[in-house]
């Protein structure tokens, strides 16, 4: 599926993790970029949802930034799925 | 070789010498007395009305023959608002001083200005309690050659009374003073409290400089450090940032986590069998571990039951309780606000007390022997109850042993309160990171999802069952917060040892390696 | 269908919050409400329905009674947060702004259409009608005894006095009315019946007035915003030492007197007949005593 807008989802907040997508154009490809306060330990499973997830949207040119402050995996893949949504404009929210 | 906890700990390491691998809480105690040689304190000569007065730190540092390799002391009663500290450093190394062995009984954030002077080996040592911040990170990261030496507050006394410690220069900041150095902290616009961790340093430094920015006239009244040990008086327009050194009185938490741990807390307590009349308390002054007293005082007014003495840091909290009869007595090696300098200056039963009285393993008896319940924190703690007050989830020096490890072996009833994870890392391990107090001292481990007892007490497990207290297996507990949180990627370390932790008895329990820090 | 459960507090827990969320299970609130009606803000209604979907389905609550908060149907919410927590069947739904038997039906059978597309029972998840509109008020009675899904009715009273056009006032003088009727249609329908919030959380001596009135008058329990509140709420519901002993005795006494088919008997000179010994079987599930 293709993103048609800008989304975000999450916040700053502890335990929380704030998700911005943006559409890119045709075949440039994911580019990820994610930060957390729990990088050394969690980075690489946190990468894994993200691939996961947009592999299961079937999103393949996107731009997403991903800023964790602890988020457990639930959390995640929530703001994750809200973001998604919205830049597909299946559901409305903030940006 | 291994220590009786497992750890690999090397026989000598240069710049510190040979390694004793600990064996046990109590395993060097049980002799009576302690082999190592106490090095005689030094003896000095002034002449009748010969002047102490010095116009600057900086010519009373002249006056006290700065050498390379010299080690320097300092104490931490100042907390995040000492400013001595680094003008010191800064003067010995605009003086070309090298080599230097830094100990302090503490070291904070405000420290982090010397960590130029770790780069450019002006200090290449450091023997402390407690490394935060900058400091703690660059270590962990390897800036010095010869690892920190991590102690107790009661294993600092000892280090020095054996030498491990040579303090060639103490500089002691107070917030009162006379022309004599007769000195104290509790009273003063910098009033601080208790000044004990720097009664040793006063007694054993080859050069003592008492810095104040409140010079009174002659006699300084009480006499926490006393003229007979001091060299040089320096009066200085301030000796820290009165913000920092002590707040009015300390709050209890608002966090609706920590306020749930210390009511369980409590209730462990209570139903500990060691809350009796005149039982003995410690606690914190930190976030749960404060808020246990909140509930103990609750408890205690409900009962009518009276405790003994309160020890320890002491904040406001403590002293209401005092004011309230509640405990008959406090022993105070170190306050936490302001309030609490005006009754140690006032109370006769607000008794100042020197690091060696309070914690030290090696004399006829620490006042920590004689605590009853003690309440501590963690960063991490193993499913052996073995618990890590000195390097942070991100395998980082960033805490202190502090009196941890002296308290827990005196308490008959040692209780852990932490939550069971901290933004997404969970607190119980299979084995901590770095030990700092041995599990065979640490009775209960109380978090927001379950209480844990140390098998080796099954009276206390008994007691706390038989009150409907929510026992868990510790084991258990460590897999159900695995499973909320994920588990967590291991860190990576080099062979290279960044600290070593010493026990309260001298014997080393673990040793901190150089952090890997690896792109994700 | 209905169980016994204790509940003297309900926690409020903000729907869109994953760090209170995650924490919900260990305050020992009895109840817990993930929030997505008021709580959540317009523009984030999406993300609080998401997060409250998994979270749901991973976390341990512990002992907690886990009820959401949905959005009123007249919302563009309320469809789509039944489609999404239906399914997950928590213990409860709460209901905002209920006013009316007919609503509770047209609800209803939303519900069970979404438990009949994912094969579930009809009977399970329990639903709590909330009063707080003075027509709510008007007709609790209808809403509170018509339907054997509706296990508990609540009192919202900053949304009631609102609708009354009146101010909010500590003393709880423009609710009273309301409170009291409520309670009594609670109580002639044979389910719970949980007051509202005590807003101020630095006040407990206030909280604990509140709560100790709301108990006089028949709440069963008290809804809360703060974890710091339980404590308070939980000791003014919870039956005392003396009354747990006084109503073990009373209910022993009664079943060996039945037994001897004695039905009206004395305890310390005072007569004991049915609707003591039901108040004192009712004292001891509070305080999870079981005589055998």
């Amino acid at each position: 599926m293709k993103p048609i807008t800008p989304a975000q989802s999450g916040t700053f907040e502890s335990s929380d993790v704030i998700v911005l997508i943006e559409p890119m154009p045709k075949n440039s490809g994911r580019k990820i970029e994610i930060s957390s306060t729990v990088m050394q330990q969690f980075g690489a499973s946190f990468q894994q949802i993200v691939s996961d997830m947009l592999d299961q949207y079937d999103m393949t040119d996107i731009h997403l930034i991903a800023k964790d402050k602890g988020a457990l995996e639930p959390t995640i893949k929530a703001r994750l799925e809200t973001a998604i949504k919205r830049s597909l404009g299946q559901q409305e929210g903030t940006l | 070789m291994l220590n009786s906890l497992g750890r690999e700990i090397p026989e000598y390491i240069e710049g510190i010498g040979t390694l004793e691998p600990f064996q046990g809480a109590l395993t060097k105690l049980r002799k009576g007395w302690m082999d190592e040689p106490t090095i005689p304190a030094p003896n000095k000569a002034y002449l009748p009305h010969q002047s102490k007065l010095c116009k600057t730190l900086e010519e009373a540092i002249i006056r006290s023959n700065p050498h390379n390799g010299m080690t320097v002391s300092f104490h931490h009663h100042l907390r995040n608002g000492d400013i001595l500290l680094v003008q010191t450093l800064t003067i010995l190394h605009n003086m070309g001083i090298r080599d230097i062995t830094l100990a302090s009984s503490s070291l904070n954030e405000c420290h982090d200005p010397i960590l130029p002077y770790l780069q450019d080996q002006t200090v290449t040592r450091i023997f402390s309690s407690g490394i935060r911040s900058e400091l703690g990170k660059a270590i962990s990261m390897g800036v010095l050659d010869t690892p920190v030496v991590i102690h107790s507050h009661g294993g600092r006394v000892r280090c020095i009374h054996t030498g491990k410690i040579q303090i060639d220069l103490a500089v002691i900041p107070a917030s009162a003073a006379d022309c004599e150095g007769n000195a104290t902290g509790s009273h003063g616009k910098s009033a601080f409290g208790s000044i004990g961790y720097a009664v040793i340093d006063a007694r054993y430094a080859k050069q003592v400089i008492v810095v104040t920015d409140n010079l009174v006239d002659f006699p300084c009244i009480p006499l926490s450090i006393s003229q007979n040990f001091i060299d040089h008086v320096v009066l200085v327009d301030s000796i820290g940032d009165a913000s920092r050194i002590a707040t009015g009185t300390t709050r209890i938490t608002n966090s609706p986590m920590d306020l749930r741990i210390a009511k369980l807390a409590a209730d462990v307590i209570e139903h500990s069998g060691f809350f009796v009349p005149g039982f003995a308390f410690q606690v914190g002054a930190g976030g749960a571990s404060l808020a246990v007293a909140k509930f103990i005082r609750e408890k205690m007014k409900r009962s009518g039951l009276k405790g003994s003495f309160m020890l320890g840091g002491i904040t406001s909290y403590c002293v209401d309780m005092l004011n309230e009869g509640l405990f008959e007595t406090i022993f105070d090696v170190q306050s936490f606000d302001a309030v609490v300098s005006n009754s140690l200056l006032n109370n006769r039963h607000h008794i100042e007390i020197p690091a060696a009285l309070y914690a030290n393993p090696f004399n006829c008896g620490c006042i920590t022997n004689k605590i009853d319940v003690v309440v501590l924190g963690a960063l991490e703690i193993d499913v052996d109850f073995n618990v890590n007050v000195i390097t942070g989830s991100e395998g980082r020096i960033r805490g202190a042993s502090g009196g941890h490890s002296d308290t827990a072996s005196g308490a008959k009833l040692t209780v852990v309160v932490c939550p069971s994870f901290r933004g997404r890392i969970p607190i119980i391990k299979k084995r901590v990171h770095t030990i700092v107090t041995p599990g065979e001292t640490v009775h209960v481990l109380v978090t927001e999802r379950g209480i844990c007892v140390n098998p080796a007490f099954k009276e206390l497990e008994a007691n706390l069952r038989n009150a409907g207290l929510n026992i868990k297996n510790i084991r258990d507990l460590e897999i159900e917060v695995d499973k909320i949180t994920g588990i967590p990627a291991p860190l990576e370390y080099t062979d290279k040892i960044v600290g070593i932790v010493e026990y309260r008895d001298g014997t080393i329990i673990d040793v901190i390696h150089q952090l890997r820090e690896r792109e994700v | 269908m209905k169980t016994f459960r204790n509940r003297r507090t309900m926690l409020y827990i903000p729907g869109n919050n994953p760090a209170m969320i995650q924490q919900g299970g260990i305050y020992g609130a009895d109840s817990i409400l993930l929030d997505l009606e008021d709580a959540v803000a317009l523009n984030q209604k999406d993300a609080a329905r998401t997060l409250v979907r998994n979270m749901i389905r991973v976390t341990d609550f512990y002992d907690a009674e886990v009820c959401v908060r949905i959005n009123h149907l007249s919302t563009p919410f309320g469809l789509a947060d039944l489609e999404e927590i239906v399914p997950l069947q928590p213990s409860a739904l709460r209901y905002p702004k209920t006013e009316s038997a007919e609503e509770v039906a047209e609800l209803l059978a939303i519900i069970e259409k979404i438990e009949d597309k994912h094969h579930l029972p009809h009977d399970r998840m329990t639903l709590h009608a909330m009063i707080e509109t003075a027509m709510g008020v008007q007709n609790v009675f209808s809403i509170a005894s018509k339907f054997s899904r509706i296990d508990a009715i609540t009192i919202g009273g900053q949304d009631l006095t609102a609708d009354m056009n009146i101010v909010y006032t500590a003393d709880g003088a423009g609710i009273d009315f309301a409170r009291k009727r409520i309670v009594m249609a609670a109580k002639a329908s044979h389910i719970d019946v949980i007051d509202t919030v005590f807003p101020d959380v630095n006040d407990e001596e206030g909280l604990r007035k509140e709560t100790e009135y709301a108990k006089r008058i028949g709440f069963t329990g008290k809804a809360v915003i703060n974890p710091r509140q339980i404590d308070v709420v939980h000791d003014v519901f919870s039956p005392t030492e003396e009354e747990i002993r006084k109503a073990y005795r009373i209910v022993k006494e009664f079943r060996t007197n039945s037994k001897a088919g004695i039905g009206v008997f004395a305890i310390d000179g005072k007569m004991v007949d049915a609707p003591i010994v039901a108040r004192a079987e009712y004292l001891l599930r509070l305080a999870n005593v079981i005589i055998e």
